[in-house]
This record gives structure tokens, C-alpha cells and sequence, in this order.
């Protein structure tokens, strides 16, 4: 079992800690829903650290890039981030990721914990143009700032101006008291806010000094529990729930980062797919009646016939209802469809809809 | 950890409380700790007659869904129906309005299988 620099913070912190993609995570703190909902209306931060990071540097850098991932990374100026997956040969996905452009020709990938060696195996394997490549897992850590109050919160810690920083841009800047760290616009929750790169050794001060900058504005340490619900409210794919080496990026509803103006891993097979429409889709769906879908149970029509499989459930603390994702066929797949979830012995009715779940 | 010397214990994380032969049955104080934000408490044996040890109810946490057993023979004769609005209860009063249903004991014997709280104390390493 691995820590990440912070475990033993955490633990003082009196989080509950399991084992998590190998690494000993915080799941909470002082509970799921009040974490949920600080990240919802103040600011939170979480260590997400067990997070990869791959550089791919060189004058084939982003060749490299371009062949193994789906969205188009050519667009990517200095100062961007993009959301991309890596498919694989078969039809599935390897992994799901954000590709930086750092510098000219310097990209930083940041891949799931649980994928790390996989993904470095696999895109080594598609690395016949020469690009260098550097594991900085171990040496890197990441915190999530997150919530509507955190730009205000963390203001005070930097130079630089953090409302400027759009939505999938970065900075290489000051934060709170260290140098040349990234700070970056994205998030996996949906209520806005940043991502900060740093060194391990790092990592402890900017961690007491956001903690510190934020009390006035309610900050609390959140844990990976309220991570899965904030981003599930979202709709946002985890992957090993939702996507995974068996699910195509078009069938996740993944079209919009699975871009055909230019050639990468299975893109042939992926582009067919898309034009003859996949056989199945991930839909977002809404409990009619109490219960809580979870992960692996089935989706059964009208008459009790199984049609697909919940892949990511929870009780929404925003909505205060069952929601959930999960493959269905595409006839099923039409936002207001009716389906029924079997929870035990009950065929509880749902209802297919948009995403997000959470409006804001 | 609150683990009140009155009541009795099962190696399920229960607490049951005997008045009569009426038996009133719940989760401990460290079950609710583990399980964390209680977010829904299903019964649907309310009116059964169930075994000791059968399934009568699930408590579902945001991260887990546990099954209740019972821990005593009879007929479940009441349900807490205030569970249905406000599950959370079971996390801040686990004793008291977190209590979950009531059952009708057909075998008072089994009560000396039970654990007593000092007993109970030690299962848990509290």
C-alpha cells in the first residue's frame, strides 16, 4: 500500500482511510454529505495525489499524442488542457485522461491511479517516433480546490489572477509561498475551481495553506466519497465503473472527445461505429420511487426482462434521489424513456435523462 | 463509542432492548460510524414471521448497502416509519429515534445468546 505525502495529515485530521488504486486515500472526513454539500456552496479541498502523470516531451511529442489518444491534441495551444481518452485495439478504452500542453513541445498526461502502469505499458508500446517519455507519479502530487468560493478563497495565495484562468487553461505560477507549480481550471466536481501540481515535498505547505486562506470562507478537507458523488451528479464517466477496456468512447457518450480529423489507435473501427450507431449507450437515469441504484445491478424493461447494467449509482445529496448511469440499448436510450432498476427483489421505475443531474 | 450497558448485542453490529417479549431492535453506535451517512433504511417484512438470523431489512449508507438480520425469532409488528424521512437519525441517535423495528419474540431463550455490552465491547476492540 503506497501514501501519498499527505496520508499521514489526513489521519490527524481524523479521516477515515481505506485502500484505494493501491494508495491509502482519505474516503472521509467528518461525513460524505456535509463534504458534499461544502464543495457545493463553499470551497473544499481534496488530495488527489494517487492521480498519474506522464511528460511526453521531444519534437515527436505530440505525434505520440496525436496516435494514442481520441480527442485532437494539435488544438492545444501552451496554457491548455484538454479532456481525451487513450482507445485500444479491441473497441474499449485504456484509460481516460487530460492532456497539458506545457510547453512547445512538452505535454504532461494525467492518467487514473489505477491505470498508471497500464497506460505507461501501453502508450510505450505505441511510442515507435521516438518521444520521450518520464513517469513523475512518485515525485507529483495533487490537491483539488473545488467549490464556487475558490477562486475568492485562494486569491490571496498567489500572483496570479485566478479569475482569469478559463475553464481547461493553466498557469505555471506562484501558490502559496512555492514557485512553478501548476494551477489549473478543471475539476471533477462540477461547482468550479482549480487543480494544483506540485512536488511532494511541496505538497504539506500548500495543503496547511489552503486550509489556512480558506477558513474564513468554510473550507473543509473533502474525501474521495463526496469526490464520487460530486462527480456522479455531474455525469462525469469514472473510470472501472463506467468506462473500461470493454466500453467504445462512443457508446460512453464520449463523440465529443473522439475526434476523426486525424488518425489515432482503432479510430477506423471507432468511426464506423459511430456512423452506424453504437449498440448500446451510457444513459443518465432518476429514481421515481426511494431506492438507490448501485453499481452492477440490472436494468430491466416493463417486463421484468433484463436490458442492461447500472454501472455508477448513488442517493444524490443535491436532488435527494436515486440517480445513476448505465448501458442500455438505444431504443431505451431517449431522454423520458421509462426503465425500472432492479434493487433486490423491487423493479424500481426510472426515468432516462439529461445530464447533468446537478444544475446548479 | 456509545455502547449503553442495558441493552443487548449481536455480533452484526445490532442492539436489541427486550421489553415483554417484544424486542426492539436497531444498529449500534459503531455501525452507524462505519457505515457513515445513513441515506435509506428499507424494510419490507413488516407483518412477517422471520427465523433468527433471516434478512429482514437493509440500511443503505452513501458508499454501502448492509443487510439487517435479525436477531431474534417473530413477527416483525413495527417498522420506525420515521426512517423514511430522515434515515440520518440512525447516525445521530442510533439508540433512541434511530431505532428500526420492533418484533414479537416467538423464543425468549435466544436471548441468552445475545451479547451483553462489556461482551460487545470487546468484539469491537472499543
Amino acid at each position: 500500500m503506497k501514501n501519498t505525502a499527505l496520508s499521514e495529515t489526513h489521519s490527524a485530521l481524523g479521516a477515515k482511510m481505506v485502500p484505494f488504486a493501491g494508495y491509502n486515500m482519505p474516503v472521509q472526513y467528518e461525513g460524505v454529505n456535509v463534504e458534499h454539500e461544502t464543495v457545493r456552496n463553499a470551497v473544499g479541498v481534496f488530495d488527489v495525489s494517487h492521480m498519474g502523470e506522464f511528460l511526453i516531451e521531444g519534437e515527436h511529442a505530440l505525434e505520440l499524442i496525436q496516435k494514442v489518444t481520441s480527442n485532437d491534441a494539435s488544438k492545444l495551444i501552451i496554457g491548455k488542457a484538454q479532456y481525451s481518452c487513450l482507445p485500444n485495439d479491441d473497441g474499449g478504452i485504456v484509460d481516460d485522461l487530460i492532456v497539458y500542453r506545457v510547453k512547445e513541445d512538452t505535454y504532461l498526461l494525467v492518467v487514473n491511479a489505477i491505470n498508471i502502469e497500464k497506460d505507461w505499458n501501453w502508450i510505450q508500446s505505441k511510442n515507435d517516433v521516438g518521444a520521450t517519455m518520464r513517469d513523475l507519479s512518485e515525485d507529483y502530487s495533487l490537491l483539488a480546490i473545488q467549490g464556487p468560493k475558490a477562486i475568492e478563497a485562494m486569491q490571496s495565495l498567489t500572483s496570479e489572477d485566478l479569475s482569469a484562468i478559463k475553464f481547461y487553461n493553466f498557469v505555471v505560477g506562484d501558490f502559496a509561498g512555492i514557485e512553478h507549480v501548476i494551477i489549473s481550471a478543471t475539476g471533477y466536481t462540477g461547482s468550479g475551481g482549480f487543480e494544483i501540481y506540485c512536488k511532494n515535498t511541496e505538497v504539506k505547505q500548500i495543503w496547511d495553506k489552503v486550509l489556512e486562506a480558506g477558513a474564513d470562507y468554510g473550507i473543509k478537507p473533502i474525501g474521495l466519497a463526496a469526490r464520487d458523488t460530486l462527480r456522479l451528479e455531474m455525469g462525469y464517466c469514472l473510470y472501472g465503473n463506467d468506462i473500461d477496456d470493454t466500453t467504445s468512447p462512443i457508446e460512453a457518450g464520449l463523440g465529443w472527445i473522439t475526434k476523426f480529423t486525424k488518425d489515432f489507435t482503432n479510430s477506423e473501427a471507432l468511426k464506423a461505429e459511430k456512423e452506424r450507431g453504437p449498440e448500446r449507450k451510457l444513459i443518465a437515469f432518476e429514481l421515481d420511487e426511494r431506492g438507490i441504484p448501485r453499481h452492477g445491478y440490472d436494468i430491466v424493461d416493463g417486463n421484468g426482462n433484463k436490458i442492461g447494467v447500472v454501472t455508477s449509482g448513488t442517493m444524490s445529496p443535491s436532488l435527494g434521489k436515486g440517480i445513476g448511469l448505465g448501458y442500455v440499448p438505444p431504443v431505451f436510450a431517449d431522454v423520458n424513456s421509462k426503465i425500472n432498476i432492479q434493487i433486490r427483489k423491487n423493479a424500481i421505475p426510472a426515468t432516462v435523462v439529461k445530464l447533468p443531474f446537478y444544475k446548479g | 463509542m456509545n455502547i449503553p450497558s442495558e441493552l443487548k448485542y449481536t455480533k452484526d453490529h445490532e442492539w436489541v432492548k427486550i421489553d415483554g417479549d417484544v424486542a426492539t431492535i436497531g444498529i449500534t453506535d459503531f455501525a452507524q460510524s462505519e457505515l457513515g451517512d445513513i441515506v435509506y433504511v428499507e424494510v419490507e417484512t413488516l407483518d412477517e414471521t422471520l427465523e433468527a438470523d433471516e434478512v429482514f431489512g437493509t440500511v443503505e449508507a452513501v458508499k454501502t448497502v448492509s443487510d439487517l438480520f435479525l436477531p431474534l425469532s417473530g413477527e416483525i409488528i413495527e417498522f420506525n416509519e420515521g426512517l423514511e424521512d430522515e434515515p440520518e437519525v440512525v447516525n445521530s441517535d442510533p439508540y433512541n429515534a434511530g431505532w428500526m423495528i420492533k418484533v414479537k419474540c416467538s423464543d425468549l431463550s435466544q436471548i441468552d445468546g445475545l451479547l451483553s455490552a462489556e461482551e460487545y465491547k470487546s468484539l469491537i476492540g472499543a
